[in-house]
């Protein structure tokens, strides 16, 4: 196509009204998170006398924040929940990668079967074998622990990640390899050269597991419960139930618990998407 | 191909091995001993897991203690898809085709904006709308509007409803994304080609957008099904474990966590948590099996015949 069509006289009412939709819905979507924000930073009295105002010198208070340092275990927590994700993730990449690699690069029997194989849980939520986990990580005695909770999410983010890779990996030209080979490469050495060139998809399954592993609650409550071992969510969620009718403490635990995921959804939204659409579509 | 006399290539199972086995062990393995599990019950006498066959299962239908919650966690659960299915994947449908429009300014901001709550925990999700939607803080939030918030999560009739809603507002950003994939990969020539033949904004979406995005419809669809019925976090979140008020709002993953872990008075039974797991697992793959036979089919024979 060579000249974009303009848009025609008519409709530039629809144009008008498009944009009226859209910006009715985004404020839809931020107003609630909007609200809790700015009602962590007032008083008490102000948050309940004037709520949708921003606050000012008389109303501006962090006395919800003190709460919640003073009265919950938050930096554990989320040190808790950066262990869990950083190191699921780290499994999900080397695993992944590697098995990725072999159903794209080798004809071997059994290939295609493998494939179906890890890609069964794409679809099956992994919560529905919750019973046999815990007697596992009971048996394994793993009970109470991040390993727990790193095995278990490495499981759920394996399927997806070895389907978007291997798609991914069987793009790469042949050549490549094949000339690496030819030098005397051996196989690992020829994985280890793919590895740079995947960075695009790997972003993607990398960001698109984050979200699921850090905002998980069933596993978190199930396999590793105890305070010592509480991710945010699990915390946020214990705190939030004990001082709900604290209304600063409340709001301020919100906004700080949303706050890491927000700035990584900021900095990753592109990898984020992508792998949603790179994931589902086909 | 190496042939089948050679021995099997020895790098090709050192780099299966970590993938197959951590998936083996923490994700088929339980799926399939949970529903073994579900075929066995513990015998009184001797306090041994003992097979059962189908028991467990008739007692969860037609027990009068278990029968009332898993036909009304069913029914519950089938509500809170029909809502996402009427609400959610149409208004992600429009909200997509309107972003998938070239005249639209500042589409990449509308984008990331609207598809902030589907980042956050539902754990957050929930608390900022039972803070809404509070008596307290709710009236101080609707009176200045002048509007007088009914107890929406308090009252049997509108619990459900209402998550369902919360729900539909957290994730209309994902089928957005996926829907807003699929149309902005229409190809020009063809809507142009359209309206030069005539087609109004409306013939153009529903006689070629709609039918070229059909199997993102599809997946939309079965995503949102295997979600809902193994949604747990909002309900658990919002209304406890019990689902309150008066089990109203109960879903199969509510009722599942309490039928395994048990909840104040109620003692927790592994069998019985593994056979409610059985009825989700069964569920979901009805859902998924039509899906894949009749959707996915009748697209394929579609294409040929075109």
């Amino acid at each position: 196509m060579t000249a974009r069509p303009r848009t025609p006289l008519g409709s530039t009412l629809q144009l008008v009204a498009a944009h009226a939709a859209l910006l009715l819905y985004t404020l839809i979507a931020l107003f609630p998170i909007v609200l809790i924000v700015l009602n962590s930073f007032k008083t008490r009295n102000a948050i309940f006398r004037t709520p949708y105002a921003f606050p000012d010198a008389d109303t501006f208070s962090l006395v919800g924040y003190e709460t919640v340092f003073s009265r919950g275990n938050f930096p554990q927590y989320f040190a808790n929940s950066v262990i869990v994700t950083v190191c699921a993730l780290l499994l999900i990449f080397i695993a992944g990668t590697m098995a990725a690699h072999a159903l794209a690069e080798y004809k071997f029997p059994g290939n295609a079967i493998m494939g179906l194989y890890l890609a069964l849980g794409i679809m099956v939520p992994i919560r529905l074998g919750t019973v046999s986990i815990l007697r596992l990580v009971v048996s394994l005695k793993l009970v109470d622990t991040l390993a727990a909770l790193i095995l278990v999410y490495t499981a759920m983010g394996l399927p997806l990640a070895v389907f978007i890779l291997s798609q991914f990996m069987r793009q790469i030209p042949r050549d490549l390899k094949d000339a690496a080979r030819v030098d005397g490469a051996s196989e690992y050495r020829v994985y280890w050269m793919t590895l740079p060139l995947i960075r695009p998809a790997l972003g993607t399954v990398m960001v698109f597991n984050m979200i699921p592993i850090w905002n998980d609650l069933w596993f978190p409550l199930i396999l590793a419960p105890s305070d010592a071992n509480k991710t945010v969510t699990l915390g946020a969620q214990t705190f939030l139930g004990q001082f709900v009718n604290d209304y600063n403490a409340v709001l301020s635990s919100l906004t700080l618990s949303a706050l890491p995921v927000v700035i990584l959804y900021v900095l990753f939204s592109r990898q984020l998407i992508r792998g949603l659409t790179s994931g589902a579509v086909k | 191909m190496p042939s089948s006399r050679k021995p099997f290539p020895i790098h090709i199972v050192v780099f299966l091995a970590p993938a197959v086995i951590i998936y083996t062990l923490f994700m088929i393995y339980p799926l399939l001993d949970s529903l073994r599990l579900s075929l066995n019950t513990v015998d009184p006498a001797t306090g041994n897991e003992v097979y059962a066959g189908l028991q467990n299962y008739q007692r969860l239908f037609t027990d009068a203690l278990w029968q009332p919650r898993i036909l009304g966690a069913l029914r519950n659960n089938f509500v809170f898809f029909a809502i996402h299915m009427l609400v959610q994947n149409p208004l992600a449908l429009i909200l997509a085709t309107l972003l998938s429009s070239r005249f639209i300014r500042g589409r990449t901001v509308y984008r990331t904006l609207i598809f902030t709550p589907s980042v956050l925990s539902i754990v957050l999700i929930a608390f900022i709308w039972r803070l809404i939607l509070s008596p307290i803080f709710g009236k101080a939030l609707f009176a200045p509007l002048g509007i007088t918030l009914p107890p929406l999560l308090g009252e049997p009739a509108t619990a459900l409803p209402t998550l369902g809603l919360v729900s539909v507002w957290q994730w209309v950003g994902v089928p957005m994304m996926l829907f807003l994939a699929a149309l902005i990969g229409i190809p020009d020539e063809l809507i142009e080609a359209a309206r030069v033949d005539g087609a109004t904004g409306w013939g153009v979406f529903w006689r070629i957008k709609l039918p070229l995005i059909l199997p993102t419809v599809g997946i939309v669809g079965v995503l949102t099904f295997v979600g809902n019925f193994n949604a747990f976090d909002l309900i658990y979140t919002s209304q406890t474990a019990l689902a309150n008020p008066a089990f109203s709002t109960d879903l199969l993953g509510t009722l599942f966590y309490r039928t395994f872990f048990g909840f104040q008075l109620q003692l927790g039974s592994p069998t019985m948590g593994a056979t409610v797991a059985g009825v989700m697992f069964m569920i979901i793959l009805i859902g998924v099996m039509i899906y894949m036979f009749t959707w996915q089919r009748r697209l394929l024979r579609n294409t040929v015949e075109l």
